[in-house]
């Protein structure tokens, strides 16, 4: 019964968004008149339904139910019960009904609660929403069912990827889902503004706080994903330019770029069109990384659908809907005036380098994912890494970076350098201190020498606009800039230093044996076998002393999962504030040693710190947008209440 | 950008943006002709070896009988063969759990200038849903026949 009620609730949402769809785009011409009423009742009731329906794929789950077909492909009832769950969303028909219900709950929620834009623009924001949300659902409905029964049920069912159980990850795909869909608000917002020619500040204002919110769960997916990679591969990265990880950093990308230039068009005035075009391309970003990612054409623990008809239908979803953004925009980009002017040394002179870099390095990004992509039509097969992402991207983002060390600080409209002569003589010392004594360490490749002293710089730089002024009274926006780009400094640091400092050793180690790697001294005690709910695994048991210090224990395992069979590393981390000591244990030689590769990675850690604060930061520039609206709403709220009071 | 107006500014900036992105193209297109690692089976590297310094791909299946562990235990010699021709591969590390003889494995690193290829990283057949795309082609039946070619 649950698996039917959850295919009739997707089947009425996407009736309602279809409704919400015609009605939206009449109600906008003349014939219409009226049905403006039905379009935001409709988005909300759509979300629920959407809602309920993933709710039953979640109970399904929960249940073990082996009569629907996901069900017994995916889980298994030997699984702890949040990896049940979590089995709702990892696997194909799972994970897109997740993606349709975000997408319909931020419908439902901009229906819910957005007043400010004039109702034109919010009824084109919502048929576009629900133009896009049809989409998918059809997906959903016509070739990825996740509610299909199997008949006869299945005895046991198949389990998922041990890879793939692990708690970090369990909620891994829902926040970089809400960070992706997110943006197909931004989206929905370009095309109403577009329709409608309402290209305004306002219009910013009103999506800002949207971008924000993605922008925060994808910067937390991000972070999430790149230390979930690092201590469950046990190859000790933690980013390997892997298309998959460029599919998310590509949206992120384009986020960072709108989120900038929406607070030019804001406050300003200014980068009408251009924000337009951003909204329009973060979320085709979003859409680019799932058809990657989704289709089957890129072979990863990512990849759940090796199925040439699905990866054409998002290909067909893709080219239709950027499509008719990108024509739309194109017609009507030239109808919309021109902003206010500004200097080239101004607060806006320095967005426009950021967002001129962000693309760039967005374009260098998606010209190398999709080149392997490119070549193999071709016949010819090649992989891209490191040695093209690092330095091409560098490019761009090393100027970028040394704007973002200053460009806080510059004034709206006008400004000379002259008169932020003090900060900007600080963070060039900040630099030069750093340049220094790298310099002094030696040994130090160009990239990472770069980031170090660029890390330094900035960590002066972003936090000097919060000199001379009173912190307490300091607006929370502010301090949403300051705390994201320190974190930008933070994860700068230790990426730069982990790729400059990082040691490694090698060994094949008898019980007894030591092993030096760094400052570490590390001796291997046993290797015992031991049991889990699902898997068995050797484990080593290891003691590690800090510079002869306190001996710490730590247990890497090798494991063996029995549904589906599978074999991974279980790697083991000891974690100092001025680094980490990473431990993998691999196969037994033919003499009995245990092979072992240890890593010491100073200030590693300091990559995720980073990668929060970045979030924090995003955080409190929304909590700051979000409550500046709350006093706004009461302020108009009692003035009209004084004109009612005045009028009696 | 004093003085300017509005509409020349606006001009200004898209020809920026437009300069910054086609500079930002070339660029990208010149450095993946030269940085991306081309995909070579033993053959390949016969007839047209890569360049010592290039990072390359070498795909293909490990030999049966040529593992070899050195005194260190963590150095692995062994010989990846297409059924026509083989080359030797030396790796220091862990290797993947299903890396055994007879199996398909890929191979990043360098050809060495002794003709002997020095892997920095082993790509193996991981389970029946994951495996390095460059086997994908290299179906069983390919697979034993190489197989049976090579441990003769």
């Amino acid at each position: 019964m649950i698996a039917e009620f959850g295919l009739a609730a997707l089947w009425l949402a996407a009736a309602l968004a279809a409704l919400q769809f015609l009605a939206g785009i009449l109600a906008l011409g003349e014939k219409g008149a009226g049905l403006e009423a039905v379009v935001r009742p409709v988005a909300v009731v759509q979300a629920v339904l959407c809602a309920l329906a993933f709710g039953s794929l979640l109970l399904l789950f929960a249940r073990t139910d082996l009569s629907v077909l996901l069900v017994a492909m995916n889980s298994h009832a030997a699984k702890p019960m949040v990896f049940k769950i979590a089995g709702a969303w990892g696997n194909h028909e799972g994970s897109m009904l997740l993606w349709v219900t975000v997408m319909s709950l931020a419908g439902g929620l901009i229906a819910l609660i957005e007043k400010r834009l004039p109702e034109r623009t919010m009824l084109a924001t919502l048929a576009s929403q629900a133009f896009v949300g049809l989409g998918f659902y059809a997906f959903l409905l016509f070739s990825s069912n996740p509610f299909e029964r199997l008949s006869p049920p299945a005895q046991e069912g198949m389990g998922l990827n041990p890879l793939l159980q692990d708690i970090g990850l369990a909620f891994h795909p829902p926040t970089l889902y809400l960070g992706y869909v997110g943006l197909s608000v931004a989206f929905s917002f370009a095309v109403g503004a577009l329709l409608t020619r309402n290209v305004t500040p306002e219009f910013a204002r009103v999506m800002r706080p949207w971008v924000l919110g993605a922008w925060i769960f994808l910067t937390v997916g991000i972070t999430a994903g790149s230390y979930w990679a690092y201590y469950e591969l046990g190859w000790g990265g933690w980013w390997f330019w892997d298309p998959v990880e460029n599919a998310s950093l590509m949206p992120w990308l384009a986020a960072t770029a709108l989120l900038h230039s929406a607070s030019v068009l804001a406050s300003r005035d200014a980068l009408r069109t251009w924000t337009i075009m951003l909204g329009v391309v973060a979320f085709s970003m979003s859409m680019i990384g799932t058809f990657l990612v989704r289709s089957g054409i890129l072979t990863s623990v990512h990849a759940f659908a090796v199925d040439p008809e699905r990866g054409g239908f998002i290909l067909a979803l893709l080219a239709l809907y950027i499509g008719a953004a990108l024509i739309l925009f194109a017609l009507r980009a030239g109808t919309v005036s021109e902003g206010k002017h500004f200097a080239a040394v101004s607060r806006e002179g320095a967005l426009v380098i950021n967002n001129v870099a962000l693309s760039a390095i967005l374009g260098i990004v998606l010209l190398g994912t999709l080149y392997p992509l490119l070549t193999e039509a071709f016949g010819v097969r090649v992989s891209v890494g490191p040695p093209y992402f690092n330095p091409v991207s560098a490019i761009f983002a090393a100027p970028m970076l040394v704007v973002l060390a200053i460009g806080p600080l510059l004034r709206w409209r006008r400004d000379r350098l002259a008169r932020i002569q003090k900060p900007i003589i600080a963070v060039f010392l900040a630099g030069l201190a750093g340049a220094i004594g790298v310099f002094a360490i030696g040994g130090v490749e160009l990239l990472p020498f770069l980031g170090l002293v660029l890390s330094l710089a900035i960590a002066v730089g972003s936090v000097m606009p919060l000199k001379g002024r009173s912190l307490r009274r300091l607006p929370l926006t502010v301090w949403g800039m300051v705390v994201a780009h320190f974190g930008i400094a933070v994860a700068l640091f230790g990426m730069s230093a982990d790729t400059a400092f990082t040691q490694q050793t090698l060994i094949a180690a008898a019980p007894g044996d030591k092993a030096v790697v760094g400052p570490w001294t590390v001796t291997l005690n046993s290797v015992d076998p031991v049991a889990g709910p699902n898997w068995t695994a050797l484990e080593g048991k290891m003691s590690a002393s800090y510079r002869g210090g306190v001996e710490h224990h730590i247990a890497p395992q090798s494991r063996t999962f029995w549904a589906p069979p599978q074999q991974t590393s279980e790697s083991a981390l000891l974690t100092r504030w001025n680094g980490q000591l990473y431990a993998v244990i691999g196969g037994a030689t033919e003499d009995g040693r245990w092979q072992l590769r240890l890593w010491w990675k100073p200030f590693v850690t300091f990559i995720w710190y980073g990668g929060l604060l970045v979030a924090l930061g995003g955080f409190l520039a929304l909590l700051g947008r979000i409550s500046t609206d709350l006093r706004r709403r009461y302020a108009t709220r009692r003035v009209a209440e004084r004109k009612a009071e005045g009028a009696v | 950008m004093s003085g300017m107006k509005p509409k020349h500014q606006r001009l200004v900036l898209l020809v920026i943006a437009v300069a910054a992105l086609i500079g930002a193209g070339l660029l990208a297109a010149w450095a993946l002709r030269n940085q991306a690692s081309y995909f070579y089976v033993p053959s390949d590297i016969v007839a047209e070896p890569p360049a010592p310094d290039k990072a390359v791909r070498l795909g293909g299946m490990v030999q049966v009988g040529s593992i070899k562990t050195a005194d260190d235990g963590v150095t692995v010699h062994f010989v990846v063969s297409d059924g026509k021709v083989t080359v030797p591969v030396v790796y220091a590390g862990i290797v993947p759990d299903l890396f055994v003889e007879g199996s398909g494995v890929v191979a990043e690193g360098k050809m060495g200038t002794d003709g002997t290829f020095v892997a920095s990283n082993l790509l193996a057949k991981h389970d029946e849903n994951y495996m390095p795309r460059e086997l994908d082609d290299m179906t069983d039946a390919q697979a034993r026949a190489t197989v049976s070619e090579t441990s003769e």
